[in-house]
């Protein structure tokens, strides 16, 4: 479904990926995991098109998408939830959601994939005319998955959706990704928390300082002697 | 007292009028964190639209009125584009100077093509005083109120209820998060700068109506003053434009009945020093609620 290839880039003069090939099957959930600066989140950004100084290949269903503006990405059923959830906090929840629809044109498919989100999130229901700011941080990151499911997107991109959360809601939070991804979208994720990515994920790559070092099964990578030191904590 | 209300009363037409521009203001400010000081002089281009498709085309108020709000957002849009979209990620300082630059350019281009001196603006309607109680309002009066207010409610409509308004929204608190909603900010930039001029144009008639002469630096003072009432207000807050152009054009009015008209300006500035002051984030200035 997605197959990246010599992927490198810039920040400025700083050259953050240093050429980067990985692939995404339909259907799977595929991590990317790292520590800070290893260009996990940069590899994301190129994918959605936030970036412009890029180089390489990101074939998303037989079409190169690299250098597409991002407000066009959505449209080619790719979806980023941003690291820190980036919601609109001066709207209200409902509104959130509806740009996350921003592409759909049809009033109904709206009301049917708000719907959707209500029985995976039936906290946001609760909370519907709430501003988004105004939600604690666990609602936040329902939100922020919530508004980019709205465009229903093949491709879902998730960056660091464990971030600032405690532990009992990070493993909600992941139950639910699994939960979409068996409902049928494919799931790209990025995870400092190694222990938590792995559980889920199919397959995954590490990446250091803007290459990838080590790819695998979640199996092969979790019994990895240095991904146990390095990211496990064992 | 009759005195007193009699004043405010003729401060509110002033006052809806500084609302107006103050939208504009604070509309830009609030998508591209940019103060437009460009925007009082398309006050000036709205009211010489007016005025000369009135002279040319013999049209009657409303279509001289639809006629100035098009050609300025047009005027708006294009400024956007050529002056500021190049900047957006310069320094502000550097957009803010080229704000000035496109200012001074609309200003004195229009000495150059249209002479510095002063013009008659149209009647378009023969002034009635209307008794109400102890009031006397104009039709001239009721007419701004009506049309500043129609405007104003048409815009809140935009803003909160159309999707248009939303993506301005989202995109003033966000911009990366709103591409990644497919959502196209260049657009919805020009979108807001369209609406925010469309005031200025507006506002640039009822001026001319209200003072009966136009020239091409009378855009210049009320910018200041709508600019003055968005800060009151809190810039970037709607409801704040609006209640501080209000406040702004009712004290000036008072200060101008108890015999200080030649102090007016500098209370206006003494009302923004205050405000700075006291309550720098103005009336309605938002509070950003932060979660990490």
């Amino acid at each position: 479904m997605l197959k990246i290839s010599g992927l490198k880039a810039w920040y400025g003069s700083i050259n953050a990926l240093k050429g980067i090939d990985l692939e995404v099957k339909k259907g799977e959930i595929v991590t990317l995991i790292g520590a800070n600066g290893a260009g996990k989140s940069t590899t994301l950004k190129c994918i959605s098109g936030l970036l412009k100084q890029v180089e390489g290949e990101i074939i998303f269903e037989d079409k190169n998408i690299l250098g597409v503006p991002a407000h066009k990405i959505v449209e080619q059923g790719i979806c980023q939830v941003p690291e820190g959830r980036r919601i609109f906090g001066n709207l209200t929840v409902r509104e959130n959601l509806l740009m996350g629809a921003y592409t759909v044109k049809d009033r109904k498919i709206i009301d049917e994939k708000m719907e959707r989100v209500f029985s995976i999130f039936p906290r946001l229901k609760e909370r519907i005319n709430q501003l988004g700011g105004t939600l604690s941080g666990g609602e936040q990151q329902m939100l922020a998955i919530g508004r980019a499911l709205m465009s229903e997107p093949k491709l879902l991109l998730l960056d660091e959706p464990s971030l600032g959360l405690a532990p009992f809601l990070v493993v909600e939070i992941f139950k639910i990704i699994q939960e979409i991804n068996k409902q049928g979208t494919t799931i790209l994720l990025v995870e400092q928390n190694a222990h938590m990515a792995l559980q889920i994920a199919h397959r995954g790559y590490v990446l250091e300082t803007g290459r990838i070092v080590l790819s695998g099964t979640s199996q092969e990578l979790y019994a990895n002697e240095e991904v146990k030191k390095a990211y496990l904590g064992a | 007292m009759e005195q007193v209300v009699q004043q405010i009363v003729n401060g509110l037409a002033l006052g809806f009028i500084y609302a107006l521009i103050a939208l504009g203001y604070s509309l830009v400010y609030g998508i591209i964190r940019l103060i437009n000081f460009a925007h009082g002089d398309i006050i000036m281009v709205g009211a010489y639209v007016a005025l000369f498709s009135y002279l040319i085309l013999g049209v009657g108020f409303v279509p001289a009125l639809l006629i100035a709000m098009v050609t300025c957002s047009l005027l708006g849009v294009t400024i956007e584009r050529v002056a500021y979209k190049p900047l957006r990620e310069a320094p502000r300082i550097a957009a803010l100077i080229t704000a000035i630059g496109v200012s001074f350019l609309l200003e004195y281009g229009f000495q150059l093509f249209f002479g510095p001196q002063q013009r008659a603006f149209p009647e378009f309607f023969k002034t009635h005083h209307y008794k109400l109680g102890i009031l006397s309002v104009t039709n001239e009066q009721i007419l701004i109120l009506s049309i500043a207010v129609v405007l104003m409610l048409l815009l809140n409509f935009i803003v909160m209820k159309t999707k248009t308004g939303m993506a301005m929204r989202a995109v003033s608190f966000d911009k990366d998060a709103a591409r990644l909603m497919g959502i196209n900010v260049d657009n919805t930039i020009s979108a807001t700068f369209a609406l925010g001029t469309a005031l200025a144009a507006a506002a640039g008639m009822l001026l001319g109506l209200y003072y009966q002469q136009i020239d091409p630096l009378m855009g210049f003072t009320p910018g200041l003053k709508a600019f003055i009432s968005a800060v009151i207000g809190g810039i970037g807050s709607i409801p704040g434009a609006m209640i501080g152009g209000l406040v702004l054009g009712i004290t000036e009015v008072l200060v101008v009945s108890l015999g200080y008209s030649t102090l007016k300006d500098g209370v206006a500035f003494l009302l923004l020093i205050l405000v700075l002051l006291i309550r720098p984030r103005g009336i309605f200035g938002e509070k950003v609620v932060e979660k990490v």
